[in-house]
């Protein structure tokens, strides 16, 4: 283990959220936890050990311990010290803070970003316009609320026919 | 292994109590997996399931943390007895068909929803962040099992007729969500869980609303079945509990 810089307080949380920021989310690796939003906050404790926080986009993610491990692992591996991951519920994790570069590069990896705000639409009646995530048509119908995870929905789009997940809004 | 018993005050019962609604009803609805009849909802009902374990680990972590003695989620989950469950009768009931659990589903979350959302404002802030979560993930639940009754009942003569059946069957089930237990009154008063009356008008709505488009009637309010949040249980909890728990008792502290 190297020696221990003596860094500021600030620095070492700067450095912590940019560490912690770089873990892939497991079930999307395309996206780091920072780019999704899971990734809150960061702290220096007065006892000088790293405190990292991080939130659950929904209540039953699965992958919360899966991250909470790699971020503890990624901040052990650059001798941060005692690091720690704490899983904050408040405020609640929403969509909208999915960042611009992560929603593009969900484009990219064939899931539809989720729409700003769609989470707050009526109870029944109207769907989402969700365009198609391989060729940008807006002729897409959705196959069902649920799909490959808790925060996925299956689409299709029947302008080139191919089925696709959508980011649910929350 | 033996079983624990939790000295409950009113709220630790009051939380206790939402934690062992989601659990039970999350336990029902992933009875489905594998055997629904599209592999579309296999997996929205293991999803809805999966939201409501994550708000009982939650609301179970909470009330650990209330009791103060470090026994840890599955302790309350898997340690205690029937008598000590505090879930609605509602959802302990067996899935029986498709109709019934989707009715069952329906007529819980039009009342979570608008619980949650009232929560969101609970003076105990630990309550307070769990329904924030919770009010999102139940807007979904709602318009999932909403879709399917109104596509039910407004189905084939044989659908409706199964959505009848459940109806009346689940009805006498409903009015211990808006009952009031003396004991919820001082928490009521400290705005720690809401009065169940300013949920009413939201769920007469939205299950107004669902079963007009279902072509569905609206059953007759009679007797009422209470006594889950007492622990006086039906049957089916202990067939319930008996599968869920049996691991946990048999293998004390068994993981993955
Ligand atoms: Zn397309």
């Amino acid at each position: 283990m190297s020696a221990v810089v003596p860094l500021d307080a600030e620095k070492l949380r700067r450095r912590a959220l940019d560490i912690a920021g770089e873990v892939p989310d497991p079930e999307i690796p395309v996206l780091s936890i920072a780019d999704l939003g899971v990734l809150r906050d960061a702290r220096v404790t007065a006892d000088g050990a790293v405190e990292v926080d991080i939130t659950p986009t929904y209540s039953g993610c699965p992958a919360m311990d899966m991250i909470a491990l790699q971020v503890e692992a990624a901040l052990a591996a650059a001798d941060l010290p005692k690091p720690k991951v704490r899983t904050v519920l408040s405020p609640a994790w929403t969509t909208d803070w999915m960042s611009e570069a992560g929603r593009e590069k969900l484009r990219r990896y064939g899931i539809a970003p989720p729409t700003p705000r769609a989470g707050r639409r009526a109870l029944f009646g109207l769907d989402e316009d969700v365009p198609c995530p391989r060729c940008g048509s807006g002729e897409t119908q959705k196959l069902s609320e649920f799909g490959s995870t808790a925060c996925k929905a299956l689409w299709r789009c029947t302008a080139c026919r191919e089925p696709f997940d959508y980011f649910k809004c929350l | 292994m033996t079983s624990i018993t939790v000295a409950e005050t009113p709220l630790l019962r009051a939380v206790l109590a939402r934690a062992d609604d989601a659990l039970v009803h999350a336990h029902r609805l992933s009875e489905w997996v594998g055997h629904a009849p599209m592999l579309e909802e296999d997996l929205a009902l293991g999803n809805v399931a999966l939201d409501l374990l994550g708000q009982a680990r939650s609301l179970y972590t909470h009330a650990a943390a209330i009791e103060g003695l470090e026994r840890s989620e599955d302790d309350l989950a898997y340690l205690r007895d029937a008598p000590q469950f505090r879930n609605l009768l509602l959802l302990e009931q067996p899935n029986g068909d498709f109709a019934n659990t989707i009715v069952r589903l329906f007529l819980h979350a039009a009342f979570m929803l608008p619980w949650w959302k009232a929560a969101m404002s609970s003076t105990d802030a630990t309550l307070a962040a769990i329904a924030a979560k919770a009010e999102k993930e139940a807007a979904y639940h709602v318009r999932h099992a909403g879709e399917w009754l109104i596509r039910l009942g407004d189905g084939t003569e044989e659908s409706h007729r199964r959505s009848t059946e459940a109806l009346d069957r689940l009805w006498r089930f409903t009015g211990e969500m808006f009952a009031i237990d003396a004991e919820e009154e001082p928490l009521i008063e400290a705005g720690v869980i809401p009065h169940p009356a300013i949920i009413r008008p939201a769920w007469d709505a939205t299950v107004a609303h669902v079963l007009a488009e279902a072509t569905l009637a609206r059953p007759r309010d009679g007797w009422m079945q209470l006594g889950g949040r007492r622990g006086t249980h039906t049957e089916a909890l202990g067939h319930l509990l008996a599968v869920m728990q049996h691991l946990q008792r048999a293998y004390p502290g068994a993981s993955w």
